[in-house]
Formats: C-alpha cells, structure tokens, sequence
C-alpha cells in the first residue's frame, strides 16, 4: 500500500495531547510516525494551513438499510459520511427488519464493505425486533461485532428490560445508548412545548418528557453499574441531571447534535418541516446550556443524528411529516461556524467530542488517535474555508436539511480511510 | 345597483397582501380596513342578502379537510354575493384517502383556474405550506387550534357595530383557550385595537404564559365576570384533546358556563358572543344564548360581509396609481 506524508499540518489529537504544526507519515494503512522529514513517501499532500484530525467519528447514524432503501443506501449514507469529513460511523438499528441478529450484523459489514467508503460500527438492538419486550441475543451480537446496543426510535421503555440490559451488558462492558422519551407525555407532539407552541396551537413535547426517562435511566445506571449513554441531549434539565450524576461517578455519558445548539423552537414559526425533529428543537434557554455542557464537558460528544426522509414526505403537513434532519455533511461546518469562531471550544476540544471521545465511549482501539500504530484514519479540515450549503453538494441521497443556503465556515478537504484517500477537494 | 361606496370601488393601495392566513402579522391599520370595508358591504347589499357584482369571473376553491357548515356556507355565500364562482372540495371527496399529499391536491385544483383557495385543516400551518406552494391566494378557514381570521375579525366587527370603538373594552375570552384557533386571531386582532383581553378558563386550559403577550390570564369566571363589557364563549375542542382537561363536564360547566344566574352579576350591556357550533348547556344555557345579551346571530351576517371584504381585498380590481 501506497505511504503518504502530509506535511505542515496543524496536527491535533487529543488522546496524545499532540497540537503543533507537523508531518504525519502513513504506511499500510496505520499511523507509521508524526514529525516525519521522509521524503520517499509515494504522496506528500500539503496540509499547510490546514488541521489534521483523526478521523472524525459518527456515533448516531440512521443509514435506513435494510429497509428504506430510496431515501438512504449505504453507498449515499457512507458517500455523505466522507463528504462531511467522517471516516467511521456507526450505525443505529433503526432499520426494517432492525438489527438484531447475527445475520443483520453481517448483513450490515457486508453492505459497508461493498459501498467501501467509511468504516461502519454496528450498534445492535437491546430488544428482539426492537419490540422493548425482551432481550435481543446480546452475546451473539457482541460476537458478530456489535459495539452498543439501542432501541433508539423509541426509548427501551420497559424499566425492568432496561434494568436487565444494563446488568448483562456488564459481562462485556457494552454501553447502552438510549433515546430519552417518556411517550404519554408527548402524544401526538411535533415540537417543544413552550410559548412557541402555545401560539401556535401546534402539540408540545415538554422538556419534562427527555428529563424523566434521563433521570431513570441514569438510576437504573447507577444501580446496576452500568454503562448509559443519553442520546441527543436536549435540554436543560437533562443536562443538569447529567452533570450531577458524573459528579457521583455514574457511568453516564452524553451527545448533542448541532441543530440543537444552533437553532431554537423559534424556527417552528415557519412551519417547515425541516425543522421538525426528535428531540424537538427546544427553547433558547436549552440551546445555551447544550453549548454550556460542550464547554464544561458534561457533553462529550458531538453527533449528527443524520436521518434522510424523502422529499414527499417532508412536503406534507406538520403532524404527518416524519422527524428528522440529515446532518453529516453540515455537521462539521455548523461546528466550526456555531462553537469555534464565537469562541465556546477551542479546535482540541472539538476534536476530542469528534473522534477521541466516541472512540472510547465505543472502545474501539486504533480510531480516534494518530499515536504511532493506530489506524490511519485522517480527516484534513480547512478551518477558513466558506462555502455555502446546496441540496446538490450532498452525496445524501435525501436532501432533508435546515441549512441548505446557510453559509458555512469550515469543511474537511482530504478524508483518508485507513490509508486510502476517500475526499480530495480542490 | 349602483355602487357609491368609495372603498368598495378599487382595492386601496395600502392593501398588499396576496393571502390572509392569520391576524398576528396584521397592523391595526389593515384591521381596521378589512372591517371598513365589510361594513361597506354590508350597508351597500341590504344586510349581505344581494349581490353585488364585485368580483365576476374569479374562481374561489373551498378546501376544506375538516368538517364544517358555517363556515364553509359562508366563505361560499359570501364569494356568490360577488359575483365569483365557488367549487367545493372535502377530503372525504378527494383523492387524499388515495394517498395524495394535500400540496398536490392543492396544485390540482390550482390548475383547474382557482384564483382563491379556502383552506381549512386539522394541523396548524397547512394553509401556509399550500400559501408557498401555490400561485394563487390562501385564505386560512382554520388551521388546528393556531388562527381561523376571519371569525376573530367577524367577532371584533361584531363588538365594533355595538359599541363603535374597541378601545378601554374589556373582552374576556372563556373556555378552551389552549385547542381554540378562535381565542388566538382574536387575541391578536382585539390586542392590536386597544382593547383589554381575558383569558378564562381552567388552569390545564389556559397557559400563563399569555400574560407576556399583555393579556390578563384568570381561572375564575366569577371574579372577573363584574368587569367584562364583552364575554365571547369558547367551544371546548373535544375532537383536539388527547387527554382530558377537567374531570367532567358537569364541573366545567358549573364554573364557565355561561347563565342566567351569571348574567345577574354581569354588566347591563355586557354583550355575549360564541363563535358556534354552541354546545348549548356547556359553555352557555339557552336561555342566555337566545336572550336579549346575545349577539350570536349577528355574528354569523358579520361573517359573510368579513369574508365578502376579505375576498374583495385579496382578488379585486386594484387602486393604480395613475388611476
């Protein structure tokens, strides 16, 4: 395999507290050294001005195959996955049959394999046919190479499957990722319940409704010994609930995901659907304290919750358009141009949410560093770079998006997987 | 007849807007002419019972995925009265249980040489999704619980020819605020021509958070009752709750309905609208609906001579300004 060199580069990687201006040499797919002056290697790509990360790291992905195959395939989904700078993914079972078997794990490395874009990590179901009635073959589908489990969709709702989850889980240290919603609560609900809804006239999902399956499931955590991960954090009061349960030590762990720190229930007032998802975008107030728990680290993760739906039926009236935005290709723009130039994380902190910490949440070794033998995922941000948002710059074959004629600051140039140069932009 | 009426003879230029699909982004002066020019209406047709050939050779589309009768008669009544031809089409005769989304039913019937479409809808914002996605007009009939303009300008008209002015009146508006699309246009409508607004009805009903909007909130009728020159009486929305908001309608109705008993400690003049369907001995017994306070049926005239102006605004011959 061909070595490349990728000189003067701002090299950050937070798992070796590395940030400086240096040569990063890769040979056979692997890291082969940093501060490199080889100049045999068979490529040198000019990194001068740019930063060079770990590859940056998907942890909630809807890639909708098997199943919904028109508004996602894994060839778009993980083609997306690359133009937004992401070399791993992974991906949720949120899918027709969803994975909860063996057979679908394989199914899932196998379509990866083919569409040979990213590398894709496959979160199985906690529940058999993501019913929340019983356990799905939790250690068949470790085996098969299943790194979390989620019900995500709906919630694991059953409080005593969740509590035998997390005690089985214990066996091989797997988190368990789970979407926060007590469901009574936001029947028939399309946004936030707040003074937006109230004028207009639209049904509330309250914030009340994330705060109190956050608060089981971090009991039930903390009870068993097990590992929670809170899926797309949204609001205040979860974030706080989460803060206090690290201070106990919980083995609680977090994400946010970039419409909830950039865009508030306001946008609702336009009655586009594109702004209907869930968790729904919440208040002001919530969206200054999901950038409060990225900046004292409560939140740890950064995530896209990309979630492609066809056009028709996004065009359909509120209640009946699906929720759901996708994200990957926006995702790292709307990081840069909402948290890095206004100051609120420095670009180590970024990195860190963006590939080391869902590498270790995930435990996956060899992904989210560029220490000396790790995988050679790398991911080349020019962080200057302005460029506005369009349907036809998304490899996604949905173009279900807020942002698009939004401009952006920031996007990946070069994306290299495992050794491979996957994105070369001009 | 002949038309002598200054504002009915060209739609002034202060006039601009395409569609009307709620009473929030409407000043006071654009109120204030949409209920001028009704009142024209009325006067120069007899009380809306003839014609007046305003508008011949527009098409007005009814577009209506909710049940109604007054409202959908009236849109009707009111467009015939200019001269306009109406096509009606409901859901249930559609080719929505076919699976066609409503923006393509909408185009559908757009192609067919719809000038003005009425649309009314379960869900809040239907009526601007088709707006965007349609050349010609939108009229909001209704949009869930969020804004039904023309029966918050019905309303307000209706006060206006009692008491000639709305401001210093105290309106209270009882019952199912949260699920009423009446309660929000005639918020927005009363707020924006000075008069003072109540909202009454029980807490699970009623949001305090209308107080930011410089509104009073009250849960008990009896204690702002005295104070009241305008009480207009909210249908409780069954059909929109998925949980119910009081335990039973015999409570509601002993705290809000409105009564003789009621009436006694009520001002002399206190004027009582209710937007319909009544459910009579729920919001209101029918010795109050019917009696000498009531102005239920002069809502309902006031309705077609609104609907009638609103049509004129939004597709009659323009003022120019060489003209």
């Amino acid at each position: 395999m061909a070595t490349l060199l990728l000189t003067n580069g701002r090299v950050i990687d937070p798992s070796q507290n590395l940030d400086r201006v240096t040569n990063i040499l890769l040979r056979d797919g692997k890291v082969a050294g940093i501060d490199v002056h080889d100049a045999g290697a068979d490529e040198v790509i000019d990194c001068s001005g740019k930063i060079v990360s770990p590859g940056l790291f998907e942890m909630l992905l809807l890639l909708r195959e098997p199943g919904r195959v028109v508004v996602e395939r894994f060839a778009s989904g993980t083609a997306a996955a690359i133009n937004g700078g992401f070399t791993s993914v992974a991906c949720i079972p949120n899918t027709e049959p969803p994975i909860d078997t063996q057979a679908t794990v394989e199914f899932i490395q196998q379509q990866a394999a083919r569409a040979d874009n990213c590398h894709v990590f496959v979160v199985a179901c906690v529940s058999k046919n993501r019913e929340g009635k019983e356990l799905a073959e939790l250690g068949q589908l470790v085996n098969a190479g299943a790194v979390a489990f989620s019900d995500d969709g709906a919630p694991v709702y059953n409080a005593e499957l969740m509590r035998r989850a997390f005690e089985y889980c214990l066996m091989w240290d797997k988190p368990i990722l789970n979407h926060a919603e007590v469901r009574e609560l936001t029947v028939g609900g399309v946004m936030h319940e707040g003074q937006v809804s109230m004028l207009l006239g639209l049904p509330g999902m309250p914030a009340a409704a994330e705060d109190v399956m956050v608060g089981r499931d971090i009991v039930l955590a903390e009870s068993t010994g097990g590992r929670i991960h809170i899926m797309h954090v949204s609001t205040a009061g979860s974030i706080e609930i989460i803060k206090r349960a690290k201070k106990r030590g919980v083995r609680v762990t977090t994400e946010v995901c970039p419409h909830h720190f950039t865009l508030s229930d306001e946008c609702l007032r336009s009655f586009d659907s594109n702004f209907k998802m869930s968790p729904p975008l919440r208040s002001q107030a919530d969206v200054e304290a999901c950038i409060a728990g990225l900046k004292d680290g409560t939140i740890e993760v950064i995530c896209t919750d990309h979630a492609p739906h066809a056009a028709e039926k996004k065009m359909q009236e509120l209640d009946l358009a699906p929720f759901g935005i996708t994200g990957l290709e926006t995702c790292l723009g709307l990081v840069v141009t909402y948290l890095v130039e206004p100051g609120h994380l420095d670009w180590p902190q970024v990195i860190e949410k963006m590939t080391t910490n869902p590498a270790r949440i995930l435990a996956l070794r060899g992904k989210g560093t560029l220490a000396v033998g790790a995988d050679a995922d790398v991911t080349v941000i020019d962080p200057q770079a302005r460029w506005t948002v369009t349907a036809e710059g998304m490899r996604s074959k949905s173009k279900n998006s807020p942002y698009i004629g939004h401009t952006l600051t920031g996007r990946a140039t070069t994306v290299i997987v495992g050794g491979r140069v996957k994105l070369r932009l001009a | 007849m002949s038309v002598v009426t200054p504002e009915i003879e060209m739609v002034p230029a202060s006039w601009t807007r395409r569609h009307l699909l709620g009473l929030e982004d409407l000043t006071a002066g654009e109120l204030n002419l949409i209920l001028d020019t009704a009142t024209a209406f009325k006067r120069e047709t007899a009380g809306c019972t003839q014609k007046i050939a305003k508008l011949a050779g527009v098409t007005m589309a009814n577009l209506f995925f909710e049940n109604s009768t007054r409202t959908r008669t009236s849109f009707s009544l009111a467009a015939r009265r200019l001269g306009a031809d109406t096509v009606d089409f409901a859901s249930s005769s559609s080719s929505m249980s076919k699976g066609e989304t409503v923006v393509d039913t909408a185009r559908n019937i757009e192609a067919m040489g719809v000038n003005v479409m009425v649309v009314r809808h379960r869900t809040p914002g239907t009526p601007h999704l088709l707006a965007k996605s349609l050349d010609c007009s939108v009229i909001n009939a209704g949009d869930g619980p969020h804004e039904h303009p023309t029966q918050g300008l019905l309303d307000i008209m209706t006060i206006r020819e009692s008491r000639g002015d709305l401001r210093g009146l105290t309106v209270a508006l009882v019952g199912d605020i949260a699920f009423s699309r009446t309660a929000r246009s005639n918020i927005w409508g009363l707020k924006k021509l000075g008069a003072n607004v109540i909202l009454c009805g029980p807490s699970t009903l009623v949001s305090k958070q209308w107080e930011q909007f410089g509104v009073e909130v009250s849960y008990h009728l009896d204690e702002i009752l005295p104070r009241c020159d305008v009480l207009n009486l909210l249908r409780i929305q069954f059909e929109r709750q998925t949980t119910r908001p009081f335990p039973s309608v015999r409570e509601y109705a002993s705290l809000y309905a409105m009564n003789a008993e009621r009436l006694k400690r009520a001002k002399n003049d206190v004027l009582i609208l209710a937007p319909g369907p009544i459910n009579r001995g729920v919001e209101v017994t029918p010795d109050v609906a019917d009696g000498p306070h009531s102005v239920i049926l002069d809502q309902v005239t006031n309705g077609l001579a609104v609907r009638m102006a609103v049509l004129w605004l939004i597709s009659g011959k323009p003022m120019r300004d060489d003209g």
